[in-house]
């Protein structure tokens, strides 16, 4: 990567803008919606989908989703904008452009979904997209190990959101979203409330990597840098913010979720912001304070206060803006000086101005100083703690200490690289081409506009969410930069003071938590000795179930046979067994004597042509005692089956060493017998019942006026039951193409 | 196996098969057989050819891939089963027609559920003689 930019000839045609004329052209549609949103009204688009189940592919705009969809696609313009020159002339950008749009627009479904089916679905698309986008560069084993962790982690969790969504679907007799908040407070008291909520936050708490499941959002930076800004920032991991807050008016207020949601979420904002100071690695520290974000996030979904509501609206535009900005911005110091470490960069504030403007925008937004909608957004966030109705000490501390190292991390990322020092040698660093400073230098420059103009997001986007959220507009608090001298206030002054402390003195903090870290369990190398943990245990499993012999698979399905009807027949009671042999002609005793035999003969045998010919002996006893009870049908087929069956066995058993003395194996033995006496009980069971003869009475009466066929057993295969023919026709022509390649593939496997 | 007695007698003997296979299948609306017995008969014929002659002169007579006739014979059954969406049945409702029919007489019955029985007969003819070719050289 240490090529610096990619040059303007080797370009993406049409593959490249194409998506970002896309994405441009989404964004506008959802620009156009906002005047209807802003008037605090909602578009609903339904179309039956699977209407039995009253599943519905329904959409809503609202203020909650107007703010993630214009967050998304207009990130999304810009990103693809970036892309398209980052990864200039790359060989597979035509892949890469595709499995970013199709993850926008999963994330575009995901935010309008009004079904909790549809928007499932979207959920798991935009897993598995992302899947995709974090192992784009497949051939660094790394990155298929990290994209492969994530598409775990955030599956599980998804598996556990799919039961949450039916369980919730089945509690409120309703698939649709809008169904189930319009049903208020019912569900908070329902018995399944407790299980459902657990459920669904397993599967909001993994992807959006809150504290134990965050480790695998830093190991998915190992995505191209625009796939870090666009999944990592404003997108996918909020995902699971955005259920939260989706269900918020139909879940918040209890104290399950309260404390769940405050705990975790206070959790993963103080460690994640510790361990972004640790990283030297630019796109690692703000990997962790986008878990700092999303944990503060989390903490305010979990109280249900008008401030802290606005709080959440505000920080999750606030967030999205600068974070988005300054992922973008260590994309381009990346592919311009070739490293991402902070110790290696110094002075590139002169040789790329535009780059560092934007980085400053973005910091000072992200530092939280006027007149940036950071600042708006801590004083909101403190104000929001503050009227926090369990522990506002608690929660206030927690976003003071987790603000104050956002502050010194902003300085580290954004601030160091470029003023601090000269560019060491061996480095040349440039300014990057417009396509790759346009975006970080609209989103940053968005959060000063929207910091001294706070009405411009006030009416249109913040009071509609905080809408969505509580369904009170007089609930959303007012947006201002100077609110008075008050705590919060106060609180951003401590918030300078420490933050300034803290980047000071970062270089010797860091080596401390390097080493406090060390000390604590890797939940990453856990993850490894966990999949290998499981991968020995399929192994072993394997090693048991699938041992290689024959003969004990046949045990295992005859011993699963012989229980299953013994079983039964002692739980339903034995059958009356009344054998009446007063109308046995000599014709059927024969046959049995002729079938008999030829099992006993196949059983004492030494000669494998002897046996195949016994075993062919009884096949024609069957065959003759259908010929005998009138079935010519059923008799001519089992004797052709049988005829072929002895050619197609002996072909493959003389090819096979001669057989060993026969032993007695008494475990054998007893299942023989088992099996014999369970087939013939159920026989005997199924002949003593009175013969229902409905099914032969249709089929005679209709066979030759309806299908003009005198021979039922054709006419039922053919007419009456063609489909089911077909079906097993199919699996014929399957098995027999099955066995055809596995026959060639072993040849040419073993014997070559 | 090497022997002539088998290998003149199955020159005769297999065409025998087929032709009775044949007979078989087209008698089996009214009377035992139809397409599944049919198969198994004239994969029978050919299984004896190969037994006798070896499997290469029996892929010869053939003519062509065993498993080429079992997809055609499950398209052929298929196409059988589309048919009467032509005239807006359900999948699988058979079509008849009755060449020069009169009152007393039914003429001569042609349908799709014929058609069907023939792809059924090829299905089962080409799976069988897959695997007992493959059988035959591969093991």
């Amino acid at each position: 990567m240490a090529g610096g930019f990619p040059t303007e000839t080797r370009g993406n045609g049409l593959t490249g803008t194409v998506p970002i004329l896309f994405a441009a052209a989404l964004f506008a549609y959802f620009v156009s919606m906002v005047p209807t949103i802003a008037a605090t009204d909602i578009i609903r688009v339904s179309i039956p989908w699977v209407p039995s189940l009253g599943i519905e592919f329904a959409f809503l705009v609202d203020g909650l989703s107007l703010t993630f969809s214009l967050l998304i696609s207009g990130i999304g313009t810009l990103v693809l904008l970036y892309s398209n020159t980052y990864l200039a002339g790359h060989p597979q950008y035509a892949r890469f452009a595709l499995f970013l749009t199709a993850f926008m627009v999963s994330m575009l479904g995901l935010v309008l979904a009004d079904d909790l089916i549809l928007l499932f679905v979207f959920w798991e698309l935009t897993t598995i997209t992302s899947y995709m986008l974090i192992g784009f560069s497949h051939e660094s084993k790394k990155s298929r190990r990290n994209a492969l962790q994530a598409l775990f982690v955030t599956g599980a969790g998804g598996l556990a959101f799919l039961a949450g969504l039916i369980l919730l679907a089945a509690v409120s007799g309703t698939t649709s979203i809008s169904g189930i908040i319009a049903q208020g407070d019912a569900l908070k008291e329902h018995a399944m409330y407790l299980p459902i909520l657990i459920l669904l936050l397993a599967g909001t708490f993994t992807k959006s990597a809150q504290a134990p499941f965050h480790f695998w959002l830093p190991n998915a930076m190992a995505a191209p840098t625009p796939v870090s800004a666009f999944l990592h920032s404003a997108t996918m991991v909020k995902a699971g913010i955005y259920v939260m807050a989706r269900m918020h008016p139909a879940m918040s207020g209890t104290d399950v979720w309260l404390w769940t949601l405050t705990i975790f979420g206070a959790v993963t904002a103080i460690f994640a912001s510790l361990l972004a100071l640790r990283q030297t690695d630019l796109k690692q520290a703000l990997a962790y304070t986008t878990l700092m974000a999303l944990g503060t996030l989390t903490l305010f979904l979990g109280q249900e206060s008008g401030y802290a509501m606005t709080a959440f609206a505000t920080f999750l535009v606030v967030h999205s803006l600068y974070k988005a900005s300054l992922f973008l911005v260590v994309g381009c110091i990346d592919l311009s000086t070739g490293t991402r470490e902070t110790d290696q960069l110094a002075g590139l504030g002169r040789l790329m101005p535009i780059t560092a403007v934007a980085a400053a925008l973005a910091a000072l937004s992200m530092a939280g100083f006027p007149p940036f909608l950071g600042f708006i957004g801590k004083e909101l966030k403190y104000a929001g703690a503050l009227a926090v109705a369990s522990e506002p000490v608690l929660v206030a501390g927690a976003a003071l200490l987790s603000n104050s190292l956002m502050l010194a991390v902003a300085g580290v990322v954004a601030f160091r690289p470029f003023w601090r020092g000269t560019v060491p040698s061996g480095q040349s660093p440039r300014e990057a081409p417009w396509q790759m400073w346009a975006g970080p230098i609209i989103l940053a420059s968005l959060g000063a506009l929207f910091g001294i103009y706070p009405d411009l997001l006030q009416t249109t986007l913040i009071n509609p969410t905080v809408i969505s959220l509580t369904g009170e507009v007089e609930e959303a608090k007012e947006l201002k930069l100077w609110a008075g001298f008050n705590i919060p206030l106060i609180l951003s002054i401590a918030t300078f003071v420490l933050g300034l402390l803290i980047y000071a003195r970062h270089v010797q903090l860091r080596a401390l938590l390097a080493r406090v870290f060390a000390a604590l369990p890797n939940l990453d190398n856990g993850w490894d000795g966990f999949l290998d943990g499981f991968k020995n245990f399929a192994k072993l499993q394997t090693a048991f179930v699938q041992n290689g012999k024959l003969s004990s698979y046949l045990f295992a399905t005859f011993l699963t046979i012989a229980a299953g009807i013994l079983l039964t027949l002692v739980y339903t009671g034995m059958p009356f067994i009344d054998v009446d042999l007063s109308d046995v002609e000599w014709k059927h005793a024969s046959i049995a004597l002729l079938t008999i035999s030829g099992a006993i003969l196949a059983l004492f045998t030494n000669s494998r042509i002897a046996g195949i010919a016994a075993l062919g002996v009884v096949g024609i006893g069957i065959a003759l005692i259908f010929i005998v009870f009138s079935a010519p049908d059923v008799a001519i087929t089992q004797l052709l089956v049988e005829t072929l069956i002895v050619v197609l066995v002996s072909v493959v058993m003389l090819r096979l060493p001669s057989l060993p003395k026969a032993e007695f194996r008494l475990g054998h033995a007893a299942l023989s017998v088992a099996m014999g006496v369970a087939v013939s009980l159920t026989l005997i069971a199924v002949v003593s019942s009175p013969l229902e003869l409905r099914l032969t009475d249709y089929f005679e009466a209709t066979s030759w006026p309806e299908a003009y066929g005198r021979n039922i057993v054709n006419v039922i295969l053919v007419d009456f039951r063609a489909l089911d023919t077909f079906g097993e026709i199919a699996v014929v022509v399957i098995a027999a193409l099955s066995a055809y390649a596995l026959l060639r593939t072993t040849r040419k496997g073993g014997q070559s | 196996m090497n022997s002539i007695i088998l290998r003149a007698g199955t020159r005769y003997l297999a065409g025998l098969l087929l032709v009775f296979s044949i007979y078989m299948t087209l008698r089996g609306h009214n009377e035992p057989g139809g397409g599944f017995i049919g198969g198994l008969t004239g994969a029978t014929g050919f299984v004896l050819y190969a037994i006798a002659c070896g499997t290469q002169d029996a892929r010869a007579a053939l003519r062509v891939l065993p498993q080429t006739i079992a997809i055609w014979g499950l398209g052929i059954a298929l196409a059988a089963g589309l048919f009467a969406a032509l005239f807006g049945d359900a999948l699988f409702t058979g079509q008849w027609l009755f060449i020069g029919a009169t009152e007393d007489d039914k003429g001569l019955p042609l349908s799709s559920v014929l058609v069907f029985d023939i792809g059924v007969y090829l299905v089962v003819f080409g799976s069988i003689l897959t695997l007992v070719f493959a059988m035959e050289e591969e093991i």
